[in-house]
């Protein structure tokens, strides 16, 4: 519930600020650290934009990049872990020791390394690296990099549950292809946990972003995301301190909302699954 | 058990020869090479000089050239030169991987303790208020955000109580032990708090398992102390699935560290590599990064050969 409230608001938000003629980039230095008024309702920041259109433009930002990275590692996992769960052999060991090192690395550290690097150096065209959204694009790449391994073991591990049980067999002693097998027979096994996971994972991939924006790696200014407002916030934390509370609170609301679906998604669509690894 | 072990170390050694292949790789696709700051520094340096200083530190040389260069001193002792300390990457390295175990040690033992304790209380009565409490408290506990909730402690008991120091690993001047200690309480007290959640929840579930089994019941049938039974007989087997979690997990411990640190200017490991990276100082964060993959990996086996001699029934092959 909450979470949907976050979304709508965060939605709605733009729309409502246009008609009021309040955009969360605009700059007005004559109002800056504003208190609460009927214009802003909560005040306004260092520049003096509007904190709630900010935050609103901000949740817009965590919430597609959440909900991309989850909903692509997602996909990426389960492609992989179908083909190493019903192939088996090799390419399962190859797989196997990938996720564990990815599990047990500090991945912090690492991902701060090519979050600095520089796109061009890639070969990636300039005009696409210098882009404004280039960041958002970034961080989903990142989080996907990371975040494929949860669900690429759960497929894997069901795949190779259900490989040989009798109605796969069954379904292979009729003729049926290897893509019809694991489409049809094998994905719908797995999709209770794949959800719980990839709904748990949005929180996770909300929090690695504001890490990184708050690191200064994330979102590139002008785009706004609870991470860069808290990094902008701390600098006047002894002026303002309520600005570094709100995106706080936003964040820490959004990924707990996140994180008591997930539960209570596990507890009605599959009560035998373990916790959470 | 040896054997093991031995293979298990030989992994170890061949992930961090791969890993530091790819970071020194990834190291030079990052903006600005030491030569390009140089060239901005100082206007009266031509093409000409710039050329002759690659040729001088071999950048015009082939990756794979360089990187052997690099990994031939390296095995040798020899990290290079740190430019952001202007000291050897050792003398640089050592005393704040130092600093850093301090912190990440006392901050898992305390959220071990935390863990065990809520985890065990919840697990005796699954389903009560206390249960529901300690449910919520450890959502809580894994979605906060670190650095803000390092920020809110600055707020609270830093700017606003004035009670604890807000940044630093000592006064300086005054180092000693009282100083040092009261330096440490914010940092582990956010690195705790962020951690204590998820193990909580995996102590909870381990104990729950175990409370379940036969042998509980039949201590319980024996007129056993309810502390005897969760000590002697429910905690032994719950601590065997909650060990393979934790194994799991020191490399977040590591990223929050990181986080932590950066937060509170606390002279470890994680901070250096922020530093390093950010200043461009790829000496310094090519061999921190290793040495924090290193000790990471070591402390997975740890807890590996530590699950063995919890459990008797697992056999190393």
């Amino acid at each position: 519930m909450l979470l949907l409230a976050i979304a709508a608001l965060s939605v709605a938000g733009p729309p409502v600020g246009a008609v009021l003629g309040i955009d969360p980039d605009a700059i007005d230095l004559l109002h800056r650290l504003a208190a609460p008024s009927l214009m802003h309702p909560l005040g306004t920041d260092e520049l003096g934009r509007d904190v709630l259109q900010r935050l609103l433009a901000g949740g817009r930002v965590s919430l597609t990049i959440g909900l991309a990275a989850a909903f692509a590692a997602a996909a990426i996992g389960t492609l992989v872990g179908l083909v190493a769960g019903y192939r088996g052999g090799w390419i399962d060991r190859v797989l196997m020791r990938t996720t564990d090192a990815i599990i047990a690395l500090p991945l912090l550290p690492l991902l701060i390394v090519l979050a600095a690097l520089d796109l061009q150096k890639l070969g990636v065209p300039a005009w696409l690296a210098r882009s404004d959204d280039i960041s958002l694009v970034r961080i989903v790449a990142l989080a996907v990099l990371v975040g494929w391994t949860t669900a690429a073991r759960l497929v894997r591990g069901a795949a190779l549950v259900t490989r040989n049980r009798d109605f796969v067999r069954a379904a292979r002693s009729l003729g049926a292809g290897v893509r019809h097998i694991l489409w049809v027979h094998i994905l719908p096994n797995v999709l209770a946990p794949l959800i719980v996971a990839t709904t748990l994972s949005v929180g996770d991939v909300i929090l690695l972003e504001s890490v990184l924006s708050f690191l200064g790696l994330g979102i590139q200014p002008p785009l706004a995301s609870w991470g860069t407002m808290l990094s902008n916030a701390q600098e006047l934390i002894t002026t303002a301190p309520l600005l570094a509370l709100y995106p706080g609170v936003m964040i820490f609301l959004t990924v707990i909302a996140c994180n008591l679906l997930g539960d209570a998604l596990q507890q009605r669509l599959d009560r035998r699954a373990a916790v959470r690894a | 058990m040896i054997r093991f072990t031995a293979i298990r170390l030989l992994e170890i050694a061949a992930m961090l020869v791969l890993m530091s292949f790819v970071i020194y790789a990834l190291i030079g696709l990052m903006p600005g090479d030491p030569i390009d700051l140089m060239r901005q520094a100082d206007p009266h340096m031509t093409a000409a000089d710039v050329a002759r200083l690659k040729t001088v530190y071999g950048l015009n040389q082939p990756l794979l050239t360089r990187y052997l260069a690099w990994a031939g001193q390296a095995l040798g002792g020899d990290l290079g030169y740190s430019r952001l300390f202007a000291t050897p990457v050792w003398s640089a390295l050592l005393p704040r991987l130092g600093n850093s175990l301090v912190l990440l040690g006392a901050s898992f033992a305390l959220a071990m303790m935390l863990a065990l304790a809520l985890g065990t209380a919840a697990a005796r009565r699954p389903g009560s208020r206390l249960d529901g409490a300690i449910n919520l408290l450890c959502f809580a506990g894994v979605s906060v955000p670190n650095f803000w909730l390092a920020l809110v402690l600055i707020l609270v008991f830093a700017a606003g109580l004035h009670w604890l120091p807000a940044s630093g690993i000592a006064t300086v001047g005054a180092g000693d032990l009282a100083d040092r200690l009261r330096h440490l309480v914010l940092p582990v007290a956010t690195l705790t708090l962020a951690s204590a959640g998820g193990y909580t929840r995996y102590v909870r579930a381990a104990m729950r398992e175990a409370l379940a089994q036969d042998h509980i019941r039949t201590a319980r049938a024996k007129g056993a102390s309810e502390a005897r039974i969760i000590l002697h007989h429910a905690l032994r087997s719950a601590l065997i699935p909650v060990t393979t979690i934790l194994a799991l997990s020191f490399g977040g411990l590591v990223s929050g560290a990181l986080v932590t640190e950066t937060m509170f200017a606390y002279p470890g490991m994680g901070k250096l590599i922020f530093d390093a990276v950010m200043g461009n100082d790829y000496n310094l964060a090519l061999a921190a990064l290793l040495l924090a993959t290193a000790t990471t990996m070591l402390a997975n086996l740890a807890a590996d050969l530590a699950y063995g001699w919890l459990d008797p029934r697992v056999s190393y092959r």
